[in-house]
């Protein structure tokens, strides 16, 4: 039975990677009081980026995760100046972003349908992968996967034990005030938009260099939205993002099993059910209005100028 | 690390801590700030007196770097200065405590003050600290409480230490009482006096005369913009000081007795409610009786269940049937527009938003809530009586705009509050709730409208106000009960109480007789 289960869990942990990238970086964004919904077209920008630049280089993942960054934040910088120079309404420029990344990722990917990549091995951690159970899942993974996990470190640090994290916080809760004791409100929400495009074009750029190394049109195939939804399930707290990730990985892996046993379920309600299962247990989690107002940015969404 | 550096930094002696010369700021509609001079010495208590739209804001907001003049020169300790944003100002010496606090409610009490403070990260040294410079000062403060669980007078209390922590050598407070308990203002002036003593500079920004009176060496008074006048104001009486402030007497509230029938007319008993908001207050057990022909007042600090107490009583927060009783009929669980039927009006503290539509024709905004005046038929509106009813609101009601066709926003407060307040009593209600009446209105008008709420429940209307200026309730109502902690104590008639009473119920002390200041910090 438990050889069974380490590969699931080991699946699992590599099918959560695109999300705790997106979701981290549409977190940090959320926690600056902006809200882009755009994350499943930057992740697709940076899904192409980062294939295009593997391909065409030569250099694998190696060069399609930083030329997926960058992809991704180049989109996020036309958000930014839409929605927080110009204060145009984030939702619709998010909408907009995404829309116009499933075109441009198409049509940069013709010249890639059936191309494929060499993909990543896996990297043990000495020592640690000896560790019964626990080792094979968490140590014998590619290196993608643990660079989520540090990212996953980082990010947690800063919003809980520096002054960067407060500010974000600060920014998110009242512009207003933060802007009258002298920060500048739109520079630090540039930053954290432009981050959060960073990570999301990291985490395309690992479905399409790492997860499936080869190029198949639309492939995000709505873990963009999956991860906006974490960030407000999740209250904004890095933690309980990367379970919600890990729970939506771990389904993934397990309908991909039930497929290939041949269970009597449509496969695509099977392919569905990763979505639907993150959704139902994340609304349940956060049920708790005060939670959710509390932790709520209060100007997320607003339009802010000074 | 544990004590304050010396307030003063070497400014040549017998220089002056600031001095503005010809300070002139223009907006695209109004002059704010016209050629404004001002001179504080170190160690002096300066008033700014004026009233609301006068500039003070504007003038401060320029001193402490928010705002940039367009023209007009500032000179720090003897030196020119140009003040390019708060940062600046703040590393030159200049603290400014905010009239709407600037303060994160979901931080804690340090963390909020690491945010303004420009020196390395270390939450637990400074806590130390915060801890040291607030018992110094009289301002307990727990450090590690949230904000958003803070009295107002604490909030104030964070934003005070946040500036003594920067060791200013000028201090400006902006309307710093509007918010405090009689007891808690006298607690801030000896805090203050004590600041002055070592030499800070205090601007004191205020429209309240006595107060000016009583901590300020010297004031100087604006009108529309300008400088009319510098006073000593401890040589001034309270009416010449208003004479420069308005330019005109105070005017003065005429209260007739009441001789008709005096039943109950609102009625609400045992009313308890617990607020959806995580941040709000929930009511216990509030009995109160409003009568024909009287105002109740209810004072006391916002915050402490006046929001959740007008949403209950308009109806925009339904209960139980029973708890609150119009007229001797159940009327608790019916929505606003039940009740307003039934001849309960209610002007609610935000007039634009809440009392007004902000970009609706006053016609239009006639029609919200006197659409059964006759203003809509069979479903369809009637635009001509809307507007005819508007313009009879606006003469009837001295509103100065440009008629009734003018947006709401495009009106002054006053002149807005005077719309709402006509439109609501031309409907002949029965019963009326004003929240805030006077707030951010100019004197005139505010004049206005107490004489207004006065002379209606004279004709037999039961009117309950909720405000914050003390001053103004004792000026109109009948009876004062306080709202504090979500508790509502006894109305009592005005003759048997006075401000320091009401004070110390506002502090939550509804029994005992001893002086406490509204917190739970540890002192």
């Amino acid at each position: 039975m438990l050889e069974h289960l380490i590969p699931v869990l080991a699946g699992t942990l590599a099918a959560a990677t695109p999300l705790i990238f997106a979701g981290l970086g549409e977190l940090v964004a959320e926690r600056s009081g902006v809200i882009n919904l755009g994350v499943e077209g930057m992740m697709l920008i940076g899904a192409i980026a980062g294939f295009a630049a593997a391909a065409d280089s030569g250099g694998g993942a190696l060069a399609g995760l930083p030329a997926g960054a960058v992809a991704g934040a180049l989109a996020a910088l036309v958000f930014a100046v839409l929605s927080l120079s110009m204060a145009a309404n984030q939702a619709a420029c998010g909408l907009a972003l995404t829309i116009f990344g499933i075109g441009l990722s198409a049509f940069i990917g013709q010249h890639y349908v059936s191309f494929s990549l060499p993909g990543l091995q896996p990297l043990d951690i000495p020592g640690l992968v000896d560790i019964p159970v626990l080792g094979r899942i968490f140590f014998h993974q590619d290196a993608v996967t643990y660079l989520a996990l540090i990212s996953f470190g980082i990010v947690w640090w800063v919003l809980r034990k520096t002054r960067l994290g407060l500010i974000l916080k600060a920014v998110g809760e009242a512009p207003d005030a933060a802007h009258a004791i002298g920060y500048p409100v739109i520079a630090i929400r540039y930053g954290a938009t432009l981050f959060g495009g960073a990570m999301a074009g990291m985490g395309g750029a690992y479905l399409s260099t790492v997860y499936t190394p080869l190029w198949v049109q639309n492939m995000v195939a709505g873990r963009g939205w999956i991860a906006i939804a974490l960030v407000v399930f999740a209250t904004w707290n890095p933690t309980r993002l990367v379970l919600g990730a890990w729970l939506f990985g771990g389904v993934t892996i397990l309908q991909f099993h039930a497929q290939g046993l041949g269970i009597a379920v449509p496969v695509q309600l099977l392919a569905a059910l990763p979505y639907l299962a993150t959704v139902v247990v994340l609304v349940l989690i956060s049920r708790d209005k005060r939670l959710l107002q509390l932790n709520l940015p209060a100007s997320l969404g607003k339009p802010w100028l000074p | 690390m544990t004590t304050i550096p010396p307030p003063f930094s070497g400014p040549p002696p017998g220089a002056l801590r600031l001095e503005l010369t010809g300070i002139t700021k223009r907006y695209p509609s109004v002059v704010a700030n016209d050629g404004i001079n001002l001179k504080v010495a170190p160690g002096e208590i300066h008033a700014v007196l004026g009233e609301n739209g006068a500039g003070k804001s504007t003038l401060m907001k320029i001193i402490y770097g928010a705002v940039q003049a367009d023209a007009g020169q500032i000179q720090w300790n003897g030196r020119e200065v140009v003040i390019a944003n708060p940062s600046e100002a703040r590393r030159l010496g200049i603290g400014m405590v905010f009239q709407h606090f600037s303060l994160f409610e979901t931080l804690t009490v340090v963390e909020n003050i690491a945010l303004a403070l420009d020196e390395p990260f270390d939450l637990k040294g400074l806590a130390e600290r915060v801890r040291e410079v607030s018992t110094r000062y009289g301002l307990p403060l727990d450090p590690d409480r949230l904000v958003h669980s803070l009295s107002v007078g604490e909030r104030q209390r964070v934003e005070i230490v946040r500036c003594l922590l920067q060791a200013p050598q000028l201090l400006i407070l902006d309307e710093p009482t509007s918010v405090l308990t009689p007891q808690a203002v006298q607690k801030l002036f000896e805090t203050l006096r004590r600041l002055a003593s070592e030499g800070v500079s205090i601007l004191y920004i205020s429209h309240k005369l006595h107060e000016i009176q009583s901590l300020c060496h010297s004031a100087t008074v604006m009108r529309g913009g300008k400088v009319t006048g510098t006073a000593t104001p401890s040589q001034e009486t309270p009416a010449s000081l208003a004479r420069m402030m308005i330019g005109r007497e105070l005017p003065v509230c005429e209260v007739p007795a009441y001789t008709g029938e005096a039943r109950p007319v609102l009625t609400v008993s045992k009313l308890s409610m617990r607020p959806d908001d995580p941040f709000g207050t929930p009511l216990k057990d509030i009995d109160l009786e409003v009568r024909r022909g009287e105002i109740l007042g209810i004072a006391g600090i916002s915050g402490n269940g006046q929001a959740e107490l007008l949403a209950a009583l308009s109806g925009e927060a339904p209960g139980s049937a029973e708890a609150i009783k119009l007229a001797g009929q159940p009327v608790g669980h019916l929505d606003a527009g039940k009740r307003r039927k039934r001849g309960l009006a209610f002007v609610p503290e935000e007039r634009l938003g809440r009392g007004a539509v902000p970009p609706m024709s006053l016609a239009d905004n006639a029609t919200l809530s006197a659409h059964a005046q006759g203003l809509v038929k069979k479903g369809f509106l009637r635009p001509k009586a809307a507007w005819e009813f508007a313009k009879t609101c606006i003469q009837r009601f001295d509103v100065r705009c440009g008629g009734p066709g003018a947006a709401a926003r495009s009106l002054s407060g006053g002149n807005l509050q005077k719309f709402i307040v006509g439109r609501e009593i031309m409907q002949q209600p029965i019963a009326m709730v004003v929240a805030q009446p006077t707030w951010g209105v100019d004197v005139g008008a505010a004049a206005f409208l107490r004489q207004t709420l006065i002379d209606l429940s004279r004709s037999g209307v039961a009117i309950l106000v909720v405000s914050e200026e003390l001053e103004e309730l004792f000026e109109i109502c009948d009876r004062i009960a306080v709202l504090a902690e979500g508790r509502l104590g006894p109305a009592v008639p005005k003759a048997q109480t006075n401000a320091e009473k009401i004070g110390m119920q506002m502090s939550g002390l509804f029994t005992s007789a001893t002086d406490r200041e509204p917190d739970h910090a540890a002192a």
